[in-house]
């Protein structure tokens, strides 16, 4: 069993709430119990916040539909900022190590999550693979979720920015019809923006979609191939990085 | 299929409070899922039928409340009833809003054998 948050083969949980019971008819009992579903997962997501917290690091989930571009954005990122700031990464996917690869490639530290069948990465995962990652304190942490625009959006991972990816070979209208995912980041980045010539999508519409969901969203449109308005996108970034006092 | 997970999940809550309570099995749950929580109830009942086998909840008569989502226009204090997450306020049109319910994910009760 594992010895920080009692996982294991077997594992069974021996904390219960302040439970309320009370006889309605001869021989049953009713059981309030009043408790969050989500209560596990949030609960180590606050502890992975601490820790983060703890140590100044900056953790960044970032979400969206497969091929919109994250891995490609962590590359050019991780490469531009060298020497800057300091970076590690998490890479969640249902399965290879490909994108792990990919970032090893740019000399940053990274660990590949596999979920098999899960859709999404949840906080108990974050737990154990920062504890193999031996992290730096005062840097940048990118989790990289599982692509995917519904599932992740219900999961506290204990980030402090929660940043959605789109792309402008996608619908405008991904924010209304993904509306949770939108609804609970921090910033959209909307990449890819040198294919614009070339394809129908409205980022002015899109923007609106977006702003109606989530008002207060910040969006930064981007193309990780042309470098245009990569400079907007690490401003953003460096202006998150709490300085060590 | 993230309501898999979180049939999983209550499954395991639910498992908590029988073996605190000494009962073998569970009669009825009670479950508040918010229409505003991101649980799409086709996923949830597929997902239901599946986890539940062979576990303490197999045979429980499952209730779910579904709570309206409502939000409170922070430009005008409208209450308002909110079906999707970009709902405007019908008064002034702002998007500007705090949500007051519909996002519950919660396990509400059990009946247990006495």
């Amino acid at each position: 069993m594992c010895a920080t948050c009692g996982c294991g083969p077997n594992s069974h949980h021996h904390d219960h709430s302040h439970d309320h019971t009370h006889e309605t008819s001869p021989g049953k009992k009713v059981v309030d119990v009043e408790q969050d579903i989500l209560l596990e997962n949030n609960l180590l997501a606050q502890r992975n916040r601490g820790f983060f917290e703890g140590r100044n690091i900056l953790a960044i989930n970032l979400v969206s539909s497969p091929g919109s571009g994250k891995t490609s954005l962590l590359e050019r990122t991780l490469t531009d900022l060298k020497g800057e700031l300091g970076f590690a990464v998490i890479e969640g996917d249902q399965q290879t190590a490909n994108d792990a690869d990919r970032i090893h490639a740019t000399g940053t530290k990274v660990t590949q999550i596999n979920t098999g069948k899960g859709c999404h990465l949840d906080a108990h995962m974050v737990l154990h693979a920062v504890q193999g990652m031996k992290l730096q304190a005062d840097s940048v942490l990118f989790i990289e979720n599982v692509g995917n625009l519904v599932c992740p959006a219900m999961f506290d991972l204990g980030e402090q920015e929660r940043v959605v990816v789109i792309s402008v070979t996608e619908g405008e209208d991904k924010p209304i019809k993904y509306p949770d995912m939108f609804h609970s980041s921090t910033l959209c980045v909307i990449n890819k923006t040198d294919l614009l010539p070339y394809v129908k999508f409205n980022v002015e519409k899109a923007k609106e979609y977006a702003r109606k969901v989530n008002p207060r969203l910040e969006i930064i449109e981007l193309s990780c191939t042309s470098g245009e308005g990569m400079d907007q996108w690490y401003e953003w970034l460096k202006s998150k990085v709490l300085q060590p006092v | 299929m993230h309501e898999l997970s979180i049939v999983m999940s209550i499954v395991e809550l639910a498992s908590a409070q029988a073996s605190h309570h000494d009962a073998a099995v569970i009669e009825e749950i009670e479950l508040d899922i918010g229409c505003l929580s991101g649980i799409e109830m086709d996923s949830f009942d597929f997902a239901w039928k599946q986890a539940v086998k062979r576990t303490i909840l197999e045979n429980a008569r499952r209730t779910v409340n579904r709570i309206e989502g409502r939000a409170l226009c922070l430009d005008c204090n409208t209450d308002f009833t909110m079906e999707h997450l970009y709902d405007g306020c019908p008064n002034c049109g702002s998007h500007l809003s705090q949500i007051r319910s519909g996002k519950e994910l919660k396990l509400r009760s059990l009946v247990l054998p006495d």
